[in-house]
């Protein structure tokens, strides 16, 4: 199957939906893969990149959809600005369209693209669940947008974020808090945390404590009993009381730090208003918020979508398109989720695609099959419990073993004296010298072994080998018998017992000369 | 030399083996340790070859020339990695030297013997041959299991234990027979017979234990070498072999008993065989997705690590990936990177078998560790590498009572950043068990030889 690429139209929009080492994986999957000319140029990555590995460049859009049987894109189709045609239209009859789609915020996009008999995979639709983490293009955006939001802010922000003692004076530390500690929200803080300034988080959902804390960070907590987790790892909305003790906390924390992220955002609802104007005002001249969520109406009373702009002496950063401002690095990840999601349509490698309804990942990604719409999908099975487990007959039978073992310990004590006082009254005087030698070397070897360390185990059991050829002493007593077959017998036995103590020294020693510090 | 002397010798021979033996606590003094033994060796032959009981020195010297020629370049030739074949082809020898010694002094007619005494001198050539025909025996099935001659799965016949105890009773039935027929100046027929028994008990005993004990076996049939060289040393009332006998013996005993608390395996159980017949309920099934890698992210994320630790096993030694490993070791520590080798008692097929594989590459033995250094510093890890190991890493030992090897002490490096498995294939390990480390969030899989990925890291690493 032929997969087109075509050049991202959005204004602003930089990216890429693959870069040369994800082609060169997917053609290895058995596709052919086709990219418009110029489409990389933006995210610095030239066609004669894509020809390197054997991608096909198409000189014009309306070709590349034509002759595509999957498309790939980052962003959903719009409206195109210089062929004055909507992608939508380009895209063939019963087509298969891979991108983001957001198909709650565009219900009339899913509807044509449903009358297209299209098949829509979305990639703002991959379920969360441990399985679909590699393909999950959310996550990879947002942990990209959170690094970039801090590198906005550093660039407006006057001051280091790291504190210095200079010839010149001192330097405080920057203050940052990030608000909401998803995955934008934890590469907001170890980036902040890395270039120096002191970190504050702040989120619902009191599980992330413990990953606010592992970043070095310091977790705002509020003094309020309410469990903020929703489903699928997002938070829910808060209760009227909830909310107050928190605006309560910001108002304070506004006045203290001199930037604030804030990456609130609740699925499929606009973003809660969480800094105020009343806040803004409050903040020192020259400090710095990043308002993550402005694409859904921002965390910020004060945002403006797409743009940076200065209010009360604040400086209010609105970009939605962090990603793609860092194109070259969110092209090269989402390139590789989109690879994923295709290795996962293809497990044969055979170069087509199987939309299968029943792996839960593609059926969550899927937003319309065959001209159906299938968003939403059922809610995502949790693979993750854990099954239960029959703990409890293991546990007594482990109890019932307990009980015997005092007579099991006992017994061969027992049965050890028993049978030592047999041979003590019926030994003769001879026996008894021996036996006292045996018994005696028996405690020597146990004292001495112990103390063997356990990386020398090979070289103890080599060289225990050799000393017990001390058996050919046996043999060196009886080869001078007077019957030939002993002779005989006794010089096998000498034989034997000498390959033993030859090979079991020597061995030893080459492997001990190994030993080295 | 006079008896006086000869036993004066012995004596010093014995102290030489014991020195010989505790040399080996530490690295430093394990070379001198070994010098001790070939010099206690050395002193108990001549002294022997020099006492007036012996006469006929052709037969002596050829047979000790050629012998210790044929040791000396199996020594020199063998692989590192056939190290356990090796011991348990030498310790088949020593079985078998056992025997025939056993042999040679029933038919010696010129001792002469009356009432308990000889009776007791029976009973201790019937024990000698019996023992030494098992360790033979056992050793040689040993060695093919090893070998991979033959299969190193499990061979349970049904009602093996019944078999074992019927060969058993079978035994001392002989043995009291031989002690009746002794009486007489016969006695050799049951005495082939139990020898023929001996033979199949070793067998069978050896079959029906499974790869996984390997170490356990190994050193337990370095137990018995000892014990029939004991055995030998009563027969002969020599106490040099009584001695080293029994210090060999209680060696291979030790040495079993830690194999098997390192696999929390009861030692009647190993010797019985069939691992994990015995276990109660189901284990959990391990389910999930594994996360596989390609040797250059492998090598980024070895680049980008600070603390290091690599988990050898016996794929390790299949794959002879040591010196690729040592490269890698070395390149990293250059690169001011802390590397450790974490060391499992049962990783490899024998007791040690890693150590001696990592030493042969050149490893330095300082940063080798046990299990027991290593499992409390696992938070401080941020890559581990697991090679070719698949059961001394497994958390179901830990947390699945129901595993098969629940409650053995593993390597626990799903507690460190992230953990790399390299794997030929998604196959269970030698217990069969599967392993839910491969599907844990922060494992990855890095598939193939673990030869060929590993040279591909190194590739990476340098590149």
């Amino acid at each position: 199957m032929k997969i087109g690429i075509p050049k991202e139209i959005h204004p602003g929009e930089k990216r890429v939906a693959t870069t040369p080492e994800a082609a060169e994986q997917i053609i290895k999957l058995g596709f052919s893969v086709l990219v418009e000319s110029g489409a990389g140029l933006a995210a610095n990555i030239s066609d004669e990149a894509y020809k390197e590995v054997g991608v096909e460049i198409v000189d014009n859009a309306k070709t590349l959809w034509k002759s595509a049987d999957i498309v790939m894109k980052v962003r959903a189709p719009e409206q195109h600005p210089e062929l004055a045609l909507d992608e939508i239209d380009m895209l063939s009859e019963g087509g298969r369209l891979i991108s983001f789609i957001w198909p709650a915020q565009n219900e009339e996009l899913m509807q044509k693209l449903a009358a297209k008999n299209a098949t829509v995979l979305a990639m703002d639709s991959v379920p969360r669940m441990s399985r679909a983490q590699k393909l999950d293009a959310l996550s990879s955006m947002a942990n990209i947008a959170g690094y970039r939001a801090v590198i906005e802010a550093a660039q407006h922000f006057g001051r280091f974020f790291t504190g210095q003692i200079t010839a010149a004076g001192k330097i405080p530390p920057a203050k940052v808090l990030v608000i909401g500690a998803g995955v934008a929200g934890l590469a907001a803080i170890g980036t902040a945390k890395s270039m120096g300034a002191i970190v504050r988080a702040f989120d619902t959902r009191p599980e992330v404590k413990e990953q606010i804390e592992s970043m070095d960070a310091e977790f705002l907590m509020l003094d309020f009993k309410e469990e903020g987790s929703g489903t699928g790892g997002y938070a829910k909305t808060m209760s009227k009381e909830f909310i107050e003790a928190e605006m309560a906390l910001f108002a304070r924390q506004a006045m203290e730090v001199d930037i604030i992220i804030t990456t609130a955002l609740i699925p499929g609802k606009p973003a809660p208003k969480l800094i105020t104007e009343g806040m803004v005002k409050s903040m020192k001249p020259g400090s710095i918020i990043v308002d993550l969520a402005a694409e859904q109406g921002g965390n910020c009373a004060l945002t403006e979508k797409d743009q940076v702009v200065v209010k009360h002496d604040v400086t209010i950063i609105g970009y939605s398109n962090l990603p793609s401002r860092l194109a070259n690095q969110s092209s090269q990840l989402y390139a590789t989720n989109l690879r994923h999601l295709l290795t996962e349509l293809c497990p044969e490698k055979n170069g087509t695609i199987n939309v299968n309804m029943d792996d839960e990942v593609i059926r969550g990604t899927t937003v319309i099959k065959e001209g159906k719409i299938t968003w939403p999908p059922p809610p995502p099975k949790l693979s993750a419990a854990p099954a239960p487990q029959t703990e409890a007959p293991a546990y007594s039978a482990a109890q019932e073993q307990q009980k015997p073992s005092v007579i099991k310990q006992f017994m061969p004590l027992v049965i050890a004296g028993l049978v030592l006082f047999g041979i003590g009254s019926v030994a003769p005087a001879s026996f008894m010298t021996h036996f006292t030698v045996f018994v005696l070397a028996c405690f020597i070897g146990y004292q001495v072994i112990w103390n063997v360390s356990a990386s020398l185990h090979t070289p103890l059991m080599s060289v225990t080998n050799a000393i017990s050829g001390i058996i050919v002493i046996g043999a060196l007593v009886q080869v001078s018998a007077q019957d030939q077959n002993i002779s005989i017998l006794a010089g096998l036995a000498i034989l034997i017992a000498s390959i033993n103590i030859a090979g079991g020294f020597l061995v030893t020693r080459r492997m001990l000369e190994m030993f080295r510090k | 030399m006079s008896h006086s002397l000869v036993t004066m010798s012995y004596i010093v021979a014995t102290i030489l083996f014991i020195f010989s033996l505790s040399g080996l606590s530490n690295q430093e003094t394990a070379r001198k340790g070994n010098y001790y033994g070939m010099l206690g060796m050395a002193i108990a032959i001549i002294a022997t070859a020099l006492s007036a009981s012996v006469t006929s020195y052709a037969i002596l010297m050829v047979a000790l020339l050629i012998g210790g020629a044929i040791g000396a370049r199996a020594a020199l030739k063998v692989e590192m990695t056939q190290m356990p074949e090796l011991v348990a082809i030498m310790h088949s020898l020593v079985g078998m030297a056992a025997v025939l010694v056993g042999y040679a002094n029933f038919m010696d007619s010129s001792i002469s013997l009356v009432g308990v005494e000889k009776n007791i001198h029976e009973i201790e050539i019937y024990i000698g041959i019996l023992i030494g025909a098992v360790t033979f025996s056992g050793s040689v099935i040993a060695f093919c299991k090893l070998s991979e001659r033959i299969s190193g799965k499990p061979l349970l016949l049904p009602g093996r234990h019944w078999l074992n105890l019927c060969l058993l009773v079978a035994a001392i039935v002989l043995g009291w027979m031989f002690l009746q027929q002794t009486e007489n100046g016969g006695g050799s027929l049951p005495l082939w017979i139990m020898t023929g028994i001996a033979l199949v008990f070793g067998i069978h005993m050896v079959m029906a234990i499974g790869g996984a004990d390997m170490p356990v076996v190994v050193s337990m049939l370095n137990s018995y070498s000892g014990w029939a060289a004991a055995a030998t040393g009563f027969m002969l009332s020599n106490d040099l072999l009584i001695v080293t006998g029994a210090l060999v013996g209680s060696s291979g005993a030790i040495l079993s008993y830690i194999m098997c608390r390192a696999m929390n395996r009861n030692f009647i159980s190993v010797i019985a065989g069939g691992f994990g017949t015995g276990s109660g309920g189901e284990a959990a099934v391990v389910e999930g997705e594994v996360t596989p890698i390609s040797a250059e992210e492998t090598a980024q994320l070895l680049l980008d690590a600070k603390n290091i630790m690599i988990i050898p096993g016996y794929g390790m030694a299949v794959a002879q990936a040591q010196h690729t490993v040592n490269e890698i070791t070395k390149l990293l520590r250059d690169k001011g990177k802390k590397v450790g080798f974490g060391i499992h008692p049962v990783a490899g097929r024998m007791p040690g078998h890693m150590n001696v594989l990592l030493a042969e590459a050149k490893v330095p033995y300082d940063i080798v560790y046990e299990m027991d250094e290593v499992n409390e510093d696992w938070a401080h890890v941020d890559v581990s590498i697991v090679i070719g190991a698949n059961d001394i890493v497994n958390p179901s030992a830990l947390d699945d009572p129901n595993s098969p090897i629940a409650g053995m002490p593993v390597l626990e490096c799903w507690k460190g950043e992230t953990t790399v498995v390299l794997k030929r294939s998604m196959a269970s390990g030698y217990a069969g068990v599967g392993n839910p480390l491969f599907v844990l969030e922060n494992t990855r899989m890095l598939f193939g030889d673990a030869n060929a990925t590993m040279q591909a890291v190194l590739k990476a690493l340098k590149g």
